[in-house]
Formats: C-alpha cells, sequence, structure tokens
C-alpha cells in the first residue's frame, strides 16, 4: 500500500549506499539488537524451543479455521466486536464505519504496521479524523511525511540533527538535538492527543485463542494508553497473528522480544480481550478486533509460501541482512520492508510489481538463522524467482525478462556439453585479449560490463583445469585413470 | 585403510578462472595418497540458473551431474556453494520426481567440500605435518555463506589454518557476513553487490593480514576484484593454496 517513490529498486539503493550517516545507524542498530538476538539464541534460548515454536506456528496454520473462530468466540462472549476483513479495503472500510458511529474526531495509534498495510490512515483522515502516532519512532515519520524504514525502528534513517529541526518546526520548541530533551517535548504533545482521542487503534503481536486476547508489547507505554484511554478501541491483525494456546503464546513471546530488540521481555505487555468488563476500572467501552486476510489465504494455500505466515513480525531479519544494512528499508518501497519485506510485499501485491524484491538479494541466508522461527525466506525468494522466470498462472506471474531466459537457455546447452562448452571457454580467450591488462579484466562488455564497473575481474585461464589433468596430472599419477 | 577413491569435481568457476586451485586441491589429495578421478565430461551443478530462477536448465545440468557422479566412491568440490546446490538444492529440484529424488539424496550424501572432506573424512588434523604444508605470513579467514549458514562447515578450514606452520590467522569481524557475490545478483544488481564488498573489504583490510582465504572462488573472485580495483596488495587464496603451499 505505502507506495513512496517512483525510483526503482536499484535507483534508491544506489541513493542509500551513498548515505553514510544511514550506513552508521543500521550499523549500530544491527550490531546492537542483531547481534544481541544472536548472542540469545546461542546462549539462553535453546534449539528445540525454537524448533517447537515454529512447528507450533505450522500446527496453528494448518488449523486457523478453527483457532480464529476460538479466539473470535471469547472475544464476543466479553461483548467484544469480532470483523473478519477480506482485503485491506474491507478493513479499511470498518475502521472508517465504527469511526463514524463514534463520532470519532481525533484517533491515536499504537505502533502497527498492519494499518499502513491496509492503507487506513488517509482513509480516515480523507473523512476528517485526525490520526496520530503514538509511538515515538512513528510520530517522528508522521511529522516529517515520512515512511518507516525499519520494522520496529521506523526512523532509523533520521539522526537526532534532523529530528531536532523537525520539532522545531512542527512543534514550535527551541532547536534541540538533546535526545531527553526532544523526547520530553514529543512526550508532552502526545499526552495532550492520547487524552482527548476518542478512539485508540493498534496492532495486534500475537493473539491467543485458549483466552481470547490480543497482546501487544511496547516500550513507550504509548500502546497501553491507546488501547484503554478512548473510549473506542480498534485492533488490526494479519489472521495468522494467533497462536492457539496460552503455552505456544509465552513461547513465542519469549522469541519476539529476543528476536526484535534482545530483550527478555518487553517494558509493557498488554493482553486486551474486550471491552471493560463491569467492576473494571479502565478499558474502553467499544472494543474491536479486524482479523484480515487480504491475501494471507492464497498463502496459505500454497505450500511453497505457507510458512512465511508463521513470521512473528520481530524485524531480526532486518537486524542481519547486510543488503538491508546497505540499503536501508525505503530502496524496498512498500509496506514491509528487509527479508521478510522481499518475500511478503511480491505475495501481498504483485510479484512482477515487486520482482526486484524476489531478485536483489544475495541468498546469504542470515535472515533464515536469526529468524526465531527459522523461516527459510531464501527458500521462498528462490520460489518467487522460479515463478518470474517461466511465469505462474495461480499467482498471476508473468515471465520477466525475456532475454534473461534466452541467456539460460543458451547457458543450459553449453552446460550440457563438453565439447560446446570447451568451444565457449576457446572463443573467451580470444574476445578477452584486447580487455586484459595487468593480468585482470578491468573493463568487461555486455553483462560483465556491471561486473567491471567497480571491480576486476580474472581473465580465462591459458589452460582449463580440464586441460591440466589431461596433460599434467594424470600422466604424473601412477595408477590414477581419467575414465 | 584402503586407499580413499575420490572423483573430483572441479566446478565451472575453478576450471575456467583459477585452475590452480584445482592443482592445489590435486597436490593435497596426492600427498595424502588418496586416488582421483576426474570424468573430463564434468561441467556445471546448475547453481547459477537454480539461483536465478531457471530450474528447467539447473535441472537439466543437475541430472547430467547425476549421470556423470553417481557412481563414485566420493566426489569433492573446491568449493562450498556447488556442494550446498547439490546436496540441498538438488533435492528441491527434483521433488516431484521421486526416482531423480533418491538419486540426488545419494549422490549428495557422498559430495563433500575440500576441507570438510580433509577434516571429517580424512581426519587431517596437522597439515605441517601430514602434508608438508608451509605459509608465512597472517592471514584471515572468509565465512562464505552456503559453507557456513548452508553446510555449517567452520571449524574445519580453520583447524586446518590454524596447524599450518608459519600461518597466523587472525579473525575479521563478521566473518560469516556476505560479500555480496551472490551468483548473477553481482551482476543485476552490481551497485548492492559492491557496497556488500566494500563492508568486506573494510573488515578485511582492518585485520591487517596479508592475505584473506576462503574455500570458495566465487567469493574470493568478488573479494579479490573489488580489493584489487582499490589498489589493494592484500591476496585472496583458496584454502587449497595455502595448504598446498611449502613457504618460501
Amino acid at each position: 500500500m505505502q507506495q513512496n517513490s517512483d525510483k526503482t529498486y536499484s535507483e534508491l539503493s544506489q541513493d542509500a549506499i551513498g548515505d553514510e550517516e544511514l550506513h552508521a545507524a543500521i550499523r549500530m542498530v544491527q550490531n546492537g539488537m542483531g547481534k544481541g538476538a544472536q548472542a540469545m539464541w546461542r546462549e539462553e534460548i535453546t534449539p528445540e524451543h525454537r524448533r517447537l515454536a515454529k512447528e507450533a506456528r505450522l500446527r496453528t496454520l494448518n488449523n486457523l479455521d478453527a483457532v480464529l473462530a476460538s479466539l473470535a468466540e471469547k472475544i464476543r462472549a466479553r461483548g467484544g466486536h469480532v470483523y473478519f476483513a477480506a482485503t485491506a479495503e474491507d478493513a479499511r472500510n470498518y475502521c472508517l464505519e465504527v469511526a463514524r458511529k463514534n463520532n470519532v474526531r481525533l484517533a491515536v495509534k499504537g505502533k502497527s504496521m498492519t494499518s499502513a498495510e491496509i492503507g487506513m490512515d488517509p482513509l480516515l483522515e480523507e473523512n476528517g479524523v485526525e490520526v496520530v502516532e503514538t509511538d515515538l519512532g512513528e510520530y517522528i515519520i508522521q511529522l516529517a511525511g515520512e515512511a518507516p524504514s525499519h520494522i520496529i525502528a521506523p526512523c532509523i534513517h533520521m539522526n537526532r540533527k534532523r529530528i531536532g529541526k523537525l520539532f522545531q518546526e512542527k512543534l514550535g520548541i527551541p532547536y534541540s538535538e538533546d535526545p531527553p530533551t526532544l523526547t520530553r517535548a514529543a512526550r508532552k504533545a502526545l499526552r495532550e492527543k492520547l487524552l482527548g482521542a476518542d478512539m485508540g487503534i493498534s496492532g495486534c503481536n500475537i493473539a491467543c485463542a485458549e483466552t481470547g486476547h490480543v497482546c501487544l508489547v511496547s516500550n513507550e507505554g504509548n500502546i497501553r494508553m491507546c488501547t484503554t484511554m478512548p473510549k473506542v478501541h480498534v485492533a488490526l491483525m494479519g489472521m495468522e497473528r494467533v497462536t492457539a494456546t496460552l503455552a505456544e503464546h509465552d513461547m513465542l513471546l519469549r522469541l519476539l522480544t529476543r528476536g526484535a530488540s534482545a530483550q527478555k521481555v518487553s517494558t509493557y505487555v498488554s493482553f486486551m480481550g474486550g471491552p471493560r468488563q463491569p467492576g473494571e476500572t479502565d478499558g474502553p467501552e467499544e472494543f474491536h478486533l479486524v482479523i484480515i486476510d487480504n491475501g494471507r489465504m492464497k498463502m496459505l494455500a500454497d505450500p511453497r509460501f505457507r510458512e512465511v505466515l508463521s513470521c512473528i513480525r520481530c524485524g531480526g531479519c532486518l537486524n542481519i541482512c547486510p543488503v538491508y544494512g546497505r540499503i536501508g528499508g525505503h530502496a524496498y518501497n512498500g509496506t514491509y520492508c528487509g527479508p521478510i519485506g522481499a518475500v511478503l510485499m511480491p505475495l501481498l501485491e504483485g510479484v512482477n510489481k515487486h520482482a526486484d524484491l524476489c531478485r536483489g538479494e544475495s541468498l546469504c541466508g542470515a535472515c533464515k538463522d536469526i529468524c526465531p522461527v527459522h523461516n527459510d525466506l531464501p527458500r521462498m525468494l528462490s520460489e518467487l524467482r522460479y515463478m518470474l522466470a517461466y511465469g505462474d498462472e495461480k499467482w498471476g506471474v508473468e515471465p520477466v525478462d525475456g532475454a534473461e531466459a534466452c541467456a539460460f537457455k543458451a547457458w543450459g546447452a553449453v552446460m550440457s556439453s563438453r565439447t560446446a562448452y570447451d568451444l565457449l571457454v576457446k572463443a573467451g580467450r580470444i574476445v578477452q585479449v584486447p580487455f586484459v591488462k595487468n593480468g585482470v579484466l578491468g573493463k568487461g562488455v555486455g553483462p560483465l560490463a556491471k561486473w567491471t564497473a567497480s571491480r576486476d575481474f580474472p581473465p580465462i585461464a591459458k589452460k582449463t583445469f580440464a586441460e591440466r589433468w589431461k596433460t599434467d596430472h594424470a600422466k604424473r599419477l601412477n595408477g590414477a585413470d581419467n575414465e | 585403510m584402503t586407499q580413499p577413491n575420490v572423483t573430483l569435481f572441479i566446478q565451472c568457476l575453478v576450471d575456467s578462472l583459477s585452475p590452480e586451485t584445482g592443482d592445489a586441491m590435486v597436490s593435497v589429495l596426492e600427498r595424502l595418497g588418496v586416488r582421483m578421478h576426474y570424468p573430463p565430461d564434468q561441467t556445471c551443478c546448475g547453481q547459477p540458473a537454480f539461483n536465478s530462477g531457471y530450474r528447467n536448465e539447473a535441472a537439466k545440468t543437475a541430472r547430467r551431474f547425476l549421470d556423470i557422479f553417481e557412481n563414485s566412491e566420493a566426489i569433492v568440490c573446491p568449493s562450498g556453494s556447488c556442494v550446498h546446490m547439490v546436496r540441498h538444492h538438488y533435492l528441491e529440484l527434483f521433488r516431484d520426481d521421486p526416482v531423480l529424488l533418491d538419486r540426488a539424496r545419494r549422490v549428495g550424501a557422498k559430495t563433500f567440500e575440500f576441507t570438510e572432506y580433509l577434516v571429517d573424512v580424512l581426519g587431517v588434523t596437522d597439515p605441517g605435518t601430514q602434508l608438508g604444508s608451509r605459509y608465512d605470513g597472517t592471514v584471515t579467514y572468509h565465512d562464505s555463506c552456503h559453507l557456513s549458514r548452508g553446510l555449517g562447515i567452520r571449524r574445519q578450514p580453520r583447524l586446518l589454518l590454524e596447524n599450518v606452520p608459519g600461518l597466523t590467522l587472525v579473525e575479521m569481524d563478521d566473518s560469516d557476513r556476505c560479500c555480496g557475490f551472490g551468483g548473477t545478483f553481482s551482476v543485476k544488481y552490481p551497485e548492492i553487490s559492491t557496497a556488500l564488498a566494500d563492508d568486506k573489504v573494510q573488515t578485511i583490510l582492518a585485520t591487517g593480514a596479508g592475505a584473506v582465504v576462503g574455500c570458495d572462488v566465487s567469493c574470493l573472485m568478488n573479494i579479490k576484484g573489488r580489493l584489487s580495483r582499490l589498489g589493494s596488495h592484500v591476496r585472496a587464496l583458496h584454502i587449497a593454496e595455502i595448504l598446498a603451499g611449502e613457504g618460501k
């Protein structure tokens, strides 16, 4: 939904690669949170815990209809409303309806990526509802009119000088680049909004069907205020973000906060299961849970991609990915960024539309390693590339690159015959002659030019290993046969 | 112990761009008394096509690989990513064909990366005495992605390097962070690939080592290409070349 630039993935990446401040900021997060999470996986969370958590995720996904029905039933029994939204449009329209019925003027939000996915804020704003983010990072980028560049650290791309100038301009405070001063200013502005809001909107980290709750984690306390102070609370959840039992919930919660920020537990963990009950002192008068499909059923139905729904959105993969480390979140140009975004965005919005996200990683596997539930994102990227190579009816994918397809056909023919391979090597030796200087190819043509723009390439050897085997090794090695 | 039989799989990049790596591997195995075979028809395992999504072409090459290598006792290759392709991705390629899947499983189980074969199968622990290796200098080691995360091979190359007389191994930061090669990724997204190579080069240079050593020629080609373009004299060497070396 959130598409911010007409530039390509490569162009946006190029912009980000030149940004040394961004590089340093992401490096700090990767060295802190990424390495912190890895250390926790090594030192205090057993591999067995992660294996069982993954099993629980897959088991829930295999019984998702029943698990969600049980969650809805419990929430309805407490007087909460549950709405199953098939599409993003259904979901945002429902939110608007709730806002209208309650004459909502001001809505405050706890951090929710799902709200961005369904494009909720613009619709509410068009209809006269002021929407204010209350997560500090989200608030900052909302003031700046920018998109988040990290799933859990949305304003990672901004430094305190920029934030100081932004606050000076938008909040009318004297310029400061002192983080506590800036935080106090934001807190004051946000408290006023929180006190005046008619509706609170949150996401859902992990719901629990056994008890009938949505669970939310935060470090700032803003989510607890958003969900308890206004008279209406709307919680948005992707249909996969649920566990069957409280024991499984506990297992996943331990992984979530560690994977996200190397914390054993976040400062706040809130469980919401409906409106204020008789005898309770706080909580909303109305509670709505919007359970969103928006393409997830299709992923669920495809064994190649079902696994991606195991994701608990900790953002850990962003905190280790070397590509994300250099290009930042905005280069992905969509709601979800980083390795998880590279798999999710094509599946949510179209594989061809996000072809660059499918193809623009080195498949190094670091994301799979750090993922608390071992989601095999490289495997899924490979499947997406497979669809892009030949097209895929089920997902409506067209072959992405005719020239590349031809090149690989030719490649396949060459690699199927040693004679053809040898001929190509011989031809290469002749063609490369004018380009070889000081023992390296410094300037290539065709696809090689993209390599040699920044790197030297080794020339084709005068004698291949096969030739050396025949003339040197096989003769020397008495008794060896060269078949 | 009976004389081990090894069938050499010298992948396309080593064959055409870095045959001296193959020579070095032969020299090491020769010193260990291994009987070697080299099927002359071999070309490629199919990895470039597989990683780019062209699985039909990859499967064609993979079927050929199975035909050529399946009667071998052990297949040894100087590349973690090619072994990873054979051992793991062949199973994805042939998931709908039980016969090929079974053949791929059997071949995958006897395909070894070079250092894995030396340490885990032949029990080499002391290259100084067992191979006569010597290298005078300080090196740092790069963990290639498919080798380290894919095959779990991190200990074997370090064990070998640490026991080469004259060699000092200095670990770089984030030694298992991707160098940015990624096959066709390196020419499809050269700006990102190069940025990753720059991160890698920076951690290599920070060690002060005279050479970076790895087990995959593809990664080394990327690192070396960037080092040389930046005018650095740090060398990029395949571990076989270190083990085959006898000092100066």
